[in-house]
């Protein structure tokens, strides 16, 4: 999938009732329950940023971190840690940057999780981490993802570097499929443990949807270039444009004398709606507009040689992270209108109401409880509008979000010259049909222990969306810190020794 | 190797090299800002640890790959992919190539004939100097017809006008045709009454090559494909070959632009 928080129609996760302090500046005026009182993080303002791709939050200065910090009540059972995937020591870290040991904080922060810039930014805090803590029974969670951020921006500002002992070498090798946040984490954590990397990336640069996906103006792809080059000195070898299924498959992996494999390929088959009028000029898959904005750097056509539709009247199709990632990019792109429709109530959104709120501000209408039903193109061929129908919320249904029905004749026209289909993603079946013994699911998904990553292939482990469907940028690292233990305990493992495996 | 605006590039790609199999396709990228363009491989040896593609000049892409000098490197190259050629015996089989169309089938046809079948081609371009590989389809066709659109050699005329004559007086098990889409469509029509088999190669719009985008989806029997995973080749009976064509000019203004933005910073 693209992005990091979940497909319009899958997720069905507990969406958390506070509110956001989104939006707010420095200047606002302090609460006088201070505890209570949440340090906004200083943003530039939607006017302003509607016509860049630079980065929309601007980051706490020194000040505005400890202050932050020094709200954390220090539980001696912190529930935040256990609302963390990848279980970084919360109260530690947070109580460092009381301290102002902002070096130690981030030391902290990395002993459990290598890509702190990046989650920072783009974790769904409110349903993990802050959304247990305690702090938000009574008013606003303590910042922890801005706190994040900020020991990682300031590491790099400073250059402050990872000089954890590392293990031994091992003389193991370990192939990573796919550059994701699921495989960089294995990545990390393997050369942590002594073990060789080499990372086979499809695309042309590595960093799977964190490239691909997630635009400049949520997270500068300078970062994600940084933590990938600071894997690279660590010793992870990095091949891109090698498709595994294609280019070398995975049993040909093994006759190279990799010793384990990791499968991180992401989801990333778009779906389309199969309604009329669908294969219109103007009407682009979410993946393919983001991949031509982000990977391409299209928005800076002609200086880039890709080009990316600009329409007038843009609509996009669904209502997660990606739909609005899509929409905001719409926006800086020069639209003059920016709709999402969406079928179902504000309520079922499953994009964070974070992103809802950035997109709202920058001019992007909501069309709720509205349904596609064909698109209607001019004589070229291109998309010019599109017939939509109006729904009602019904009973719940399996996802236990109220099911939407169409109310019978309330069919209308808007009129649109640009379509951006954000539906969700399903299985890409490139590597799984080319690899014999690999067990999918009815889905396509492979099968793997979610405990471990193992699947039906002895040596061969899979972690993130290729394993969930779509889902977020810190489970799939959650998927990928696993699956690296697992292989760890596979490698090391008495009796496997280098000998006794003939090699 | 260049011919006017048709350009040959062998490219040292062991890897890809390997594993290529005719009707697949490679994608390339010539550097940084470049875009990512598909082009189905002439060759693939993997002895030499080469690949082949030959195309034709038509915007600032290939126009970059276009300057690109023996010893130069493309920045990026994947491959290969796509499905390859079914390549089985039949009977009788005609392989039709339009302009650059003819790198392609070029493969497909040496291995339609190294599979047992009578192979009758019939190559054509627009004018004499822009026929390529003439030779090497003669060495693996059991007869070449060569037509060019303004008689400067073979055939004064189209293709199709050939593959007439071949169709009334041939029973033909399989037909293949690479070029020009509204050459493909016009073969896949003249064929249809006759009931002869025939798979195009078609090139749309795409940027990962890999199921990601879907840019390059394609109506075939009122499904949608995707031409990088599920093609690049398909029954041409089946393919909507009018909305191929719409979704080809997408971009139809940018391209201009492009290029002209190219043109004007090398004639400062």
């Amino acid at each position: 999938m693209i992005g990091d928080g979940g497909s319009s129609y899958r997720r069905s996760s507990v969406r958390s009732d506070f509110v956001f302090e989104l939006g707010r500046s420095m200047a606002e005026k302090e609460d006088v329950t201070e505890k209570w009182a949440r340090i906004g993080m200083p943003e530039q303002e939607p006017d302003k940023r509607r016509e860049n791709f630079e980065e929309v939050p601007l980051g706490y200065t020194p000040e505005m971190a400890v202050k932050e910090a020094s709200r954390c009540l220090q539980c001696k059972s912190p529930s935040c840690v256990e609302g963390c995937p990848v279980e970084i020591d919360i109260p530690a870290f947070v109580q460092l940057i009381k301290e102002e040991k902002f070096d130690e904080a981030i030391k902290k922060i990395w002993e459990k999780n290598r890509l702190p810039a990046v989650c920072g930014r783009v974790c769904p805090q409110e349903t993990q981490c802050e959304g247990r803590c305690v702090l938000g029974k009574k008013g606003r969670p303590i910042a922890i993802g801005n706190l994040e951020r900020f020991a990682a921006d300031l590491a790099r500002r400073e250059g402050i570097e990872d000089v954890s002992p590392k293990a031994e070498p091992s003389g193991k090798r370990v192939a990573i499929v796919g550059s994701g946040p699921a495989g960089l984490t294995v990545a990390a954590d393997l050369l942590a443990r002594g073990h060789q990397v080499t990372i086979f990336e499809a695309l042309h640069k590595p960093g799977g949807v964190l490239v691909y996906g997630i635009p400049e103006f949520r997270l500068p792809k300078k970062i994600v270039a940084d933590e990938i080059e600071s894997l690279e000195k660590q010793g992870a070898e990095i091949m891109c444009n090698t498709v595994v299924g294609r280019t070398i498959t995975i049993d040909e992996l093994f006759d190279q004398g990799y010793d384990a494999i990791f499968v991180g390929v992401g989801a990333g088959l778009p779906r389309f709606m199969n309604i009329p009028g669908e294969n219109l000029v103007g009407i682009l898959s979410a993946n393919e507009y983001l991949t031509r904005a982000n990977l391409m750097t299209a928005y800076r056509f002609p200086e880039y040689d890709t080009p990316i539709p600009r329409g007038r009247n843009v609509v996009v199709i669904g209502a997660g992270n990606v739909a609005m990632d899509s929409a905001r990019t719409a926006v800086r792109l020069g639209a003059e209108t920016v709709r999402i429709v969406y079928r179902r109530s504000r309520e079922e959104m499953p994009a964070r109401a974070a992103e809802i709120h950035h997109a709202e501000e920058e001019g992007v209408e909501l069309l709720l409880l509205t349904s596609p039903i064909r698109f209607l193109g001019d004589e070229e061929g291109r998309v010019a509008g599109m017939e939509c129908i109006k729904m009602e919320l019904g009973e719940p249904d399996a996802s236990g979000r109220r099911r939407p029905i169409p109310i019978e004749g309330s069919e209308f026209e808007i009129v649109c010259d640009l379509v951006i289909i954000a539906i969700g993603t399903g299985a890409n079946p490139l590597l799984t049909r080319s690899t014999e013994g690999l067990e999918l699911n009815r889905w396509g998904y492979i099968e793997a222990d979610p405990e471990t990553g193992e699947t039906s292939i002895e040596g061969v482990w899979a972690g993130g969306d290729i394993v969930t469907g779509s889902a977020t940028v810190i489970e799939a690292m959650g998927a990928g810190r696993r699956a690296a233990r697992s292989i760890h305990e596979h490698l090391t493992r008495e009796g496997r020794s280098p000998e006794s495996c003939g090699v | 190797m260049a011919s006017g605006n048709v350009i040959l590039n062998e490219i040292e790609a062991p890897l890809i090299a390997k594993k290529a199999k005719p009707g697949q396709f490679v994608i390339l990228k010539a550097g940084e800002r470049g875009e990512r363009i598909p082009l189905t491989m002439a060759e693939a040896d993997p002895e030499r640890g080469t690949i082949t593609v030959i195309y034709k000049v038509v915007g600032k892409s290939t126009e970059l790959f276009k300057n690109l000098r023996e010893g130069d490197s493309y920045q990026d190259a994947v491959g290969p992919l796509g499905q390859p050629t079914h390549l089985e015996r039949v009977g009788n089989v005609t392989c039709v190539g339009g302009g650059t169309g003819v790198a392609v089938l070029y493969p497909i046809t040496r291995g339609l004939k190294g599979a047992g079948n009578r192979v009758i081609s019939i190559i054509g371009a627009r004018t004499a100097d822009r026929i390529i590989l003439e030779e090497e389809m003669k060495s693996v066709s059991d007869e070449l017809f060569v037509c060019t659109d303004d008689g400067s050699r073979g055939h004064h005329g189209f293709v199709t006008e050939i593959l007439k004559k071949v169709l009334e007086e041939e029973t033909l098990n399989l037909a293949v045709a690479v070029g020009p889409v509204l050459m493909m469509k016009l073969v896949s029509e003249m064929t249809r009454p006759y009931d002869v088999k025939t798979i195009v190669s078609l090139n749309p719009i795409m940027i990962d090559g890999t199921g990601m985008c879907g840019g390059c989806r394609v109506l075939v029997d009122g499904e949608n494909k995707f031409a990088c995973v599920d093609g690049p080749e398909f029954d041409g009976h089946k393919v909507d070959f009018d909305q191929l064509i719409q979704r080809l000019g997408a971009y139809e203004s940018e391209e201009r632009e492009s290029s002209m933005a190219h043109r004007c910073r090398l004639d400062r």
